[in-house]
Parts: C-alpha cells; sequence; structure tokens
C-alpha cells in the first residue's frame, strides 16, 4: 500500500515512463482507420495579390480526395480565426480587426500563409499534388521591420488599415511623468531591440481530424495547449458547427512554450476537410513549416528614458515601443505587447512615474504572439538594461542602484503607477541570496584571471518580478480580454477511495501529474499512486482555460484545491452519519474522519465506499457518489520574481561569449515539487539564455522570405553550449492563492536575458561599450569590440 | 525491396520502398512510434536509434541500409518492466519534460556511454551536440546520463 506524498515532498514522475519506453502518445502518432492526408499549400510571397487558383491538375493526380481554397472558404460561410482581446486605441477606438481568414482570400500576406490544403490517400501523393496547384501571384512589396512598417509610404497590409497601426496604445500618466523629468538630475536613455523568437516545441504542430457521418461528431487530436478553447473558438465562431458535437483531444503534447496556445487555421481547416472528404486526415507539420507558421515571439524596437534625482533615485520611466504583429492578429496577439508588458515597467522598484506608449503594427511576417514569458521578458529585459545604463553614467555600483531603489519587502502589498499591486515578494532577499550564491565578492580575482589569458570577464545582474498565474477575469475584461481565464478540476473519488481528476489545464512537460497528484494527496490522505490527472480531451474533462501564463498550478491547482476541499466537506457528512455524530465534530486528519476527541472513525477509503452504498442514507440531505468540482478565477495576479545573476567570458578574437557562471534565486512561492519546479527553472533560464545570446528570427527586407527557417539557421541552444546553472528558491507566499503558490513556468525566461546582457557589456565597458543588441553572437560582439578599438588603431 | 534484420533482439523481414526513410518504417510500417521526428534537416536527433549498437539519425537513413544489421529503438531498451540503467537514470535524475526528444537523448546516451564508459561532464554535452532539447536547459539530462554511465558501470561489473 502506498503511502501520501504530499506539498514539498519531490517524488518522481509519474508521466516519465511511458516517454522513457517509447509509449507516449502524440498526436503525429496517431493512426485512424482510412486515414488520409492533407498538406497545406502556402505562399511563397510575403505579400502578393492572388490572381486565381488552378487546382485542376492536382484534382486529377492519383490519390487526391480534395483541394480546398479560400473559395470554398467563403462558399462554406466560415469565420476568420478569431482574436482573444481587443485592446482600445488612445484615441478611445478600438483597435484595428482585419480579418484572418483561414485560406487567403484575394491576398497573401506571409511567407507561409495558407493558401490551400490537399487530401490524398498518401502523404507522398499529397505531397505531389500540392506542387500541381497552380496558384497566381501579383506580387507587392513587402515590409517586415515595424520601423519601415509606420514610414510614410510604407506598403499597406490592409486597405482600411492606414499606417499599418492596429492601435496606437498608451498606458500611464503622461503629464506627471514628464514632470518628473523636469525635475530629474540625470536623464538615462537607451534605444534596444528585442529580437524575434520562434519558440520552437520539439514536436511539430499536427492536427487529425474526423467526422461521423452517423451523429454528425467531429473528433480532432490537436498538438494542443488549450483543447476547450479550440473547441469553442472553432466550434461556434469558425466553423460554425454545434459546440457539443465537437471534440477536441490534446494527448501527449511535445512541448509548447506558448506557441500551442493559439487556435490555429491548420486545425479547423482538417477538421472541415475531414467532414468534406468523409474520411479522417492527417496533418503534420514539417519543421520548415513550423518557422513560418508556428506564431512568433518578441520584435520589439523600443526607446526609453529614465528620470533620476542627483541620488540615483528614479523618478520616472518614459518608454516608446514599436511592437510587431506580423501579418494578421493572432490569438492573443495585441494583449502581449501591451498588457503583457507595460504593466511590468516598474520592475521590482520604486518608480514614482510610468508613461508607456506602445504602436502595435501590422507587417509582411509570420503573426506574432506569445512565446514563454510573453511581455514580461520584454519589459524585463529593457528595466534591467536601464537600470545598468543608468548606474554607469553616474557612476553608481549597479547593486547599489538597485538596492537603493528597491521595494523593500515590508513595502508589499505595494500599489505600482501601473494598474499592478504586488501581493508580495522580497527582491532585496533573493538579491542578498544570489550575491552570495554566485560568489560576487570573488569576481574581481577570477576577471583577473580572465585578462592573464586575454579574456574579458563581466558580471551581470538581473532582478526581477513578473505577473502571472493568467489571470484575474474581471481585471483582464477590463484589459480587453474577451474570454475568463479561470480554471476548473473535478475530483472524481472511486468506491475504493482511489482516484481520478479530471482537470482543464494541460500537461506538456510540466509534471502535473506528478504535482497535481501530490496536492490530492496532501489534501485527502490518500496515497499518491492512488491517484490519477486526466487533461487534453473534451468529452472528458469539464471545461478548462489550458496551460499557458504559468497558470496550470496557480490557478488549475486552486481550483484542484477547493475541489479537494468540497470531497472533505461531503465526506464529513457521510462519516457524521455513519458515526451518529454531528457534523461539526467530525475532524479529517491524514486521511480518517474522526469524532473529535474520540477514537472513532472512518478511513478515507471506507468514507468513499460508503459514499457509493448508500444504504440507509439520509437521502433528503447527502446524495450518494463522492465527486465534487470547482472553478477558481484568482483575484489577482501572482507575482514571482528573482534575482539572476550571470557571469561571462568573452574571448576578443573571436567574439565568442561562454557564460561560466549562471546563479538564479527564485520566489516563486510555496513550492510543491521541488525537483519539477528546479527543471523550470533551469529550462526556462536555457530559453532566455537563446534569446540573449544565439536566437533570432530574420527576415530578408526585400523580399520578406524568413532566412532563419531551419535548425540550420536558426540558433537553437545546444547541450554544449548551455551553462551549468545553479538555482534556489526563496519564497514568500502569495497572500491570495489557496496553498500560497506564484507559479515557475516563465520565471527563468524572464529573468535570464538581463542578466547576460548586462554580463556582456560589463565584459565590454572598458571599450566604452554601453548596450548590445541580442543575441550577443560572437559574429556581433567581434564587431562590436572592432568598433570599439577603432579609434585606437586610428592613433 | 524485401529487407531483413534484427529490430529489437527479433528477426524481421519487411517490404519496404528503396526510398522509405528509417524513421518511417520504424513509425508508420512497423508502429514503433517512440522515435519521433522533430525536424527535417537532421539536425534536432528525436529520432536516433541504435544501427548495430551506434547511434544514427533515423530520418536521414534510407531503410536498405537496415538488411543484414541489428536495431535497436527505445521500445527494446527495457528488459519487460525493468528500464535499462540509462533510461532509469533520466527517471532519477528528472532528465525528461515534454518525452519527445527523449528516446533520441536516450538512445544517444546509451552508444556514448558504450564508447566512453566514464566521460566527464564535458564529454557528455559534447557528444549530444547533434541532440536538441527545448524543455529541460539540458542540465538534468547531462546528469542523468553521467549517472546512467555509472550504473551502466556497475552492471557490467555485476555481469563480469
Amino acid at each position: 500500500m502506498g503511502k501520501a506524498i504530499g506539498i514539498g515532498a519531490a517524488p518522481l514522475r509519474k508521466e516519465d515512463f511511458r516517454f522513457l519506453t517509447g509509449r507516449g502518445n502524440y498526436v503525429s502518432d496517431l493512426k485512424r482507420p482510412d486515414m488520409s492526408y492533407g498538406v497545406f499549400v502556402r505562399s511563397p510571397h510575403a505579400h502578393a495579390l492572388l490572381t486565381g487558383i488552378d487546382a485542376s491538375a492536382a484534382l486529377a493526380a492519383p490519390g487526391v480526395l480534395a483541394v480546398l481554397t479560400g473559395a470554398d472558404v467563403a462558399a462554406d460561410d466560415l469565420g476568420g480565426l478569431p482574436c482573444g482581446w481587443g485592446i482600445t486605441d488612445k484615441s478611445g477606438e478600438p483597435m484595428k480587426e482585419p480579418a484572418f481568414p483561414l485560406l487567403a482570400q484575394g491576398k497573401v500576406r506571409f511567407v507561409g500563409d495558407m493558401v490551400a490544403f490537399v487530401v490524398a490517400e498518401t502523404l507522398e501523393q499529397a505531397h505531389d499534388a500540392a506542387e500541381l496547384v497552380a496558384v497566381g501571384y501579383d506580387a507587392l512589396p513587402a515590409v517586415v521591420g515595424v520601423l519601415d512598417a509606420v514610414r510614410d509610404g510604407a506598403p499597406l497590409l490592409f486597405d482600411d488599415v492606414p499606417g499599418n497601426l492596429c492601435a496606437d496604445w498608451e498606458l500611464g500618466d503622461r503629464a506627471a511623468t514628464d514632470l518628473a523629468f523636469t525635475r530629474a538630475a540625470h536623464v538615462a536613455r537607451l534605444s534596444l531591440v528585442n529580437n524575434r523568437l520562434i519558440g520552437n516545441p520539439m514536436e511539430p504542430r499536427a492536427a487529425v481530424a474526423e467526422y461521423n457521418a452517423g451523429t454528425g461528431h467531429y473528433t480532432l487530436y490537436s498538438t494542443s495547449q488549450f483543447p476547450h478553447v479550440v473547441r469553442f473558438l472553432m466550434s461556434a465562431l469558425v466553423l460554425k458547427v454545434p459546440e457539443q458535437k465537437v471534440r477536441v483531444v490534446a494527448p501527449d503534447v511535445g512541448g509548447g512554450f506558448g506557441v500551442k496556445q493559439f487556435h490555429y487555421g491548420e486545425e479547423a481547416v482538417v477538421t472541415w476537410a475531414a467532414r468534406k472528404v468523409g474520411q479522417p486526415i492527417k496533418w503534420v507539420a514539417d519543421r520548415s513549416e513550423g518557422f513560418v507558421s508556428d506564431r512568433h515571439g518578441r520584435d520589439h524596437v523600443t526607446e526609453a528614458e529614465l528620470a533620476l534625482d542627483e541620488t540615483g533615485r528614479f523618478l520616472g520611466f518614459r518608454v516608446a515601443t514599436l511592437a510587431n504583429m506580423g501579418g494578421y492578429l493572432s490569438t492573443f496577439g495585441p494583449n502581449i505587447p501591451t498588457n503583457l508588458y507595460a504593466p511590468l515597467l516598474s520592475g521590482v522598484y520604486v518608480m514614482p512615474q510610468i508613461y508607456c506608449n506602445v504602436k502595435v503594427v501590422f507587417t509582411n511576417t509570420v503573426p506574432v504572439d506569445a512565446y514563454r514569458g510573453a511581455g514580461r521578458p520584454e519589459a524585463t529585459f529593457l528595466v534591467e538594461r536601464m537600470v545598468d545604463v543608468a548606474a554607469a553614467e553616474m557612476g553608481i555600483d549597479r547593486v547599489e542602484i538597485r538596492r537603493r531603489n528597491m521595494i523593500p519587502r515590508e513595502a508589499f502589498p505595494y500599489q505600482t503607477p501601473v494598474l499592478l499591486q504586488y501581493d508580495s515578494g522580497d527582491p532585496g532577499g533573493c538579491l542578498d541570496r544570489a550575491l552570495v550564491a554566485a560568489d560576487v565578492a570573488g569576481f574581481g580575482a577570477r576577471k583577473a584571471a580572465s585578462a592573464r589569458s586575454g579574456k574579458f570577464r563581466g558580471l551581470g545582474f538581473s532582478t526581477y518580478i513578473e505577473a502571472c498565474g493568467l489571470a484575474p477575469s474581471r481585471f483582464a475584461g477590463r484589459l480587453g480580454a474577451r474570454g475568463g481565464l479561470y480554471e476548473s478540476a473535478t475530483v472524481r473519488v472511486h468506491p475504493t477511495g482511489q482516484v481520478t481528476v479530471l482537470i482543464g489545464t494541460h500537461n506538456h512537460g510540466q509534471g502535473h501529474e506528478t504535482t497535481f497528484a501530490q496536492i490530492v494527496s496532501e489534501k485527502l490522505g490518500v496515497a499518491f499512486e492512488d491517484v490519477d490527472i486526466v487533461f487534453g480531451d473534451t468529452d472528458k474533462v469539464q471545461f478548462g482555460m489550458g496551460t499557458y501564463g504559468s497558470r496550470s498550478l496557480v490557478v488549475g491547482g486552486a481550483a484542484l484545491s477547493k475541489a479537494s476541499d468540497k470531497v472533505v466537506a461531503k465526506g464529513r457528512k457521510i462519516a457524521a452519519h455513519l458515526l451518529e455524530a454531528g457534523e461539526a465534530d467530525i475532524a479529517f486528519e491524514a486521511g480518517v474522519f474522526k469524532v473529535a476527541g474520540t477514537d472513532r472513525g472512518r478511513t478515507f477509503a471506507e468514507i468513499a465506499g460508503a459514499a457509493y452504498v448508500p444504504h440507509n442514507y439520509p437521502l433528503e440531505i447527502l446524495e450518494p457518489g463522492l465527486e465534487e468540482q470547482a472553478y477558481y478565477d484568482p483575484v489577482n495576479f501572482t507575482y514571482p520574481g528573482g534575482a539572476h545573476i550571470c557571469e561571462v567570458e568573452v574571448d576578443p578574437e573571436t567574439g565568442t561569449v561562454t557564460i561560466v557562471g549562471y546563479t538564479g534565486v527564485d520566489d516563486v512561492g510555496t513550492v510543491i515539487n521541488p525537483m519539477i519546479v528546479e527543471g523550470q527553472l533551469h529550462g526556462g533560464i536555457v530559453q532566455g539564455i537563446g534569446q540573449a545570446l544565439c536566437e533570432s528570427a530574420v527576415y530578408d527586407e526585400s523580399s520578406g522570405q524568413l532566412l532563419s527557417g531551419s535548425f540550420m539557421d536558426y540558433c537553437m541552444p545546444r547541450a554544449d553550449t548551455s551553462p551549468h546553472m545553479s538555482v534556489a528558491t526563496h519564497s514568500t507566499l502569495c497572500t491570495h492563492t489557496p496553498m500560497g503558490v506564484k507559479g515557475c513556468g516563465e520565471v527563468g525566461t524572464i529573468g535570464s536575458p538581463a542578466a547576460v546582457i548586462n554580463a556582456v557589456v560589463d565584459a565590454l565597458s572598458h571599450l566604452g561599450v554601453t548596450h548590445v543588441d541580442m543575441p550577443a553572437t560572437s559574429n556581433r560582439i567581434w564587431r562590436v569590440i572592432q568598433n570599439a578599438a577603432l579609434p585606437r588603431a586610428a592613433e | 525491396m524485401a529487407l531483413s534484420f534484427t529490430l529489437n533482439g527479433k528477426p524481421r523481414q519487411v517490404e519496404a520502398a528503396p526510398s522509405t526513410l528509417v524513421s518511417e518504417l520504424l513509425r508508420d510500417h512497423l508502429g514503433l512510434t517512440g522515435t519521433h521526428v522533430g525536424c527535417d534537416t537532421s539536425q534536432c536527433g528525436a529520432c536516433v536509434v541504435l544501427l548495430d549498437g551506434r547511434a544514427v539519425k533515423s530520418c536521414t537513413l534510407l531503410a536498405p541500409a537496415l538488411d543484414g544489421a541489428s536495431v535497436t529503438t527505445i521500445e527494446g531498451l527495457a528488459k519487460g518492466e525493468v528500464l535499462h540503467p540509462m533510461q532509469q537514470a533520466f527517471h532519477l535524475n528528472h532528465g525528461l519534460q515534454c518525452g519527445f526528444c527523449t528516446a533520441g537523448m536516450v538512445m544517444t546516451a546509451v552508444a556514448l556511454v558504450a564508447d566512453n564508459p566514464s566521460p566527464t561532464e564535458a564529454e557528455v554535452r559534447a557528444g549530444l551536440e547533434g541532440n536538441i532539447c527545448r524543455c529541460t536547459g539540458y542540465q538534468n539530462i547531462v546528469a542523468s546520463i553521467l549517472a546512467g554511465a555509472a550504473a551502466m558501470r556497475s552492471a557490467s561489473d555485476v555481469a563480469a
């Protein structure tokens, strides 16, 4: 008989065995009887008018079952892909929201835009036939960068979107911020680029759909982080079919990182086509296809100014950002560079005034949406770089300027000037611990040793906070969310006392099957091995908003905690009946319901059994069965944070940056499973290091072709270039979530880019370098060093 | 064409077009979907299997290369429900998250340790150059392989 394993323990993961033995069940593994295969025809042009599509040769090719185009979409009156957030322009007008058709209507707007869908008996036949679809294009000038897109005379993506401007958005008190600058002893300025990224979960996106003509039911298997949302959006708004006749299953999913949290056109087209051809259809993206169709992340150009008094205290922060949306609005697109960015610009500091203007801009590139961190890494990178620039200009130590401005632990809850109220945190405590763990005191000696071998050594700090646990629905609604952001959980206790949990979040690497089982084991006193977690199937799970924004434990775990409490409450009623005691006299502890002050009791399993054998039940007050459901909507975001310290060595001969030390001390609130939290921190940090040192989605400016369209061109972090990290947690408890949890999925990615770049700039500071844009590739750094050395060379 | 090879210790005869990739043969023809395909440029290593004990990227190999050879996939590594020491090391050291790259990582690790029974951390990292993981930041994969190497050494000591 197993034992209860609760909160704070580190049991090994329940999900490992199937993955380690090759028994995972991913969408691309699925086979359905009579299954056919689909291939998308995608635009090779960044911007072009469609002059006609001739599918006759493709239709005549062997095995071809259908060729569907934009004309079929229009004929069936299908909806476009909906945007889940409506932001408001500073003029008070709603954002410009052009349609995002499933298959192109008259025009294509990025390389990879979907033009047609070919279905055939075999994958080879579908590929061959896709080559035969003759698409006429009349190429138009394209624009890929935000600065070019807002220039007068720039090519326009949409006739009714002047200046390619989706919205000119703002947050904060502009006049008060301007006033703060008039009182400044020093103003630090910084222009930077937050590089465009491609999330690249290792499993490419895929969809398998089938239609049961007998019942009218559709089933879609999709690589999704939120199957219920896909079902709702696809059935109600896109395909316009009854929601109850649509089942969406997201089985094992091989990583998401935000990339799989949107409703993609491929999901709807494959589902729609399955009915049309009368056979199941499978579509699996090639990696090359993923590069030009998975939603991209980041891509900001920013100018910022920080006003400081003569002692280095912050007075005001003024930020102007141009954010790239790509060719259409994706599910969360306009929310990311606005609501998830500007409210984080106070960082961990007392920042009396903040004004942020964000121009949200359409370009001829893949739509941009959330990627791990989503808005918050961009904000953190800006704030933490700005602080370093100000420190250098004012001659103040970088740790000292942070301490001088940091929100002290006792000042929490802390209201920032930009919407958020941080409920808890201890940024100074995280920093203190990180300084010790990183042996900052010994840095000087290490730097001298590096110098002796001809290397430049640098140290970088990033003290950050983020808002996650998305999200309080009331708050999100005010910001433009068109849906709620709660989560649901059902705790189904079987007659044996063993438990199945049905939860609306989705596990794609985060270890929910383990962490959530620990919560139930703790709450109900049942053995850890007696709890199974079910997710990812709309026919099994009641409802759910899915997994993104570090919300699964914070919001889903809270729903689970609440549902478990309801189970205990009902168990108490049953125990009172069986033990002939008053309900108020029943105590529940360590899996036993007891009459308080006596040794009379019933185990949880006995109560569960009795719940399903309701002999002599007072049925008027007690229903049989033991299953409870809860929905949970948080009252605030949660605010994980921490201090990251990166130490780098730069080889001036090659420009190569090597991370020689990385320390993170993070406040993620209550830790349920420290092993899993540590794994999340590692992965997040390396994704941030990827952004800082090697990753970048590069478009050719004239043709709009994606130049970094494969793993040969887009540099992913590898084992031999990733550092050994030292991570620890320094937790303060969230004051409003049931277990004090804050979430840990994104912190690593949010904290790390600034730590790395601050270290690189520090290493090069003796050359007069004050800023380096990401990624700090050897090529870029070598050039920076050469340029810095030029005046000397000229002497 | 007819191919005859040993697959996970059992003799197999299959008919496949010569243009079939080994990854396709395993996944689509033989139903062994534990081997994954994560890219189309032989970069990611999710598809690594052992061919006569060597780690190879099955997405880059044509089926005829199997004729007369011995192939081990992730499905053939455990003995029944008893995990191979390298699989067990990944479990004990939290060396996997989403599981998609895992088969390739484990197979690469088994071959790496067969070549170099006591690798250093740097050697393990260099040996993973052809495998991409997006979840773990590699730290626990490296720890798993070092632990798995030690476990494989003591298993071979016991066998000796």
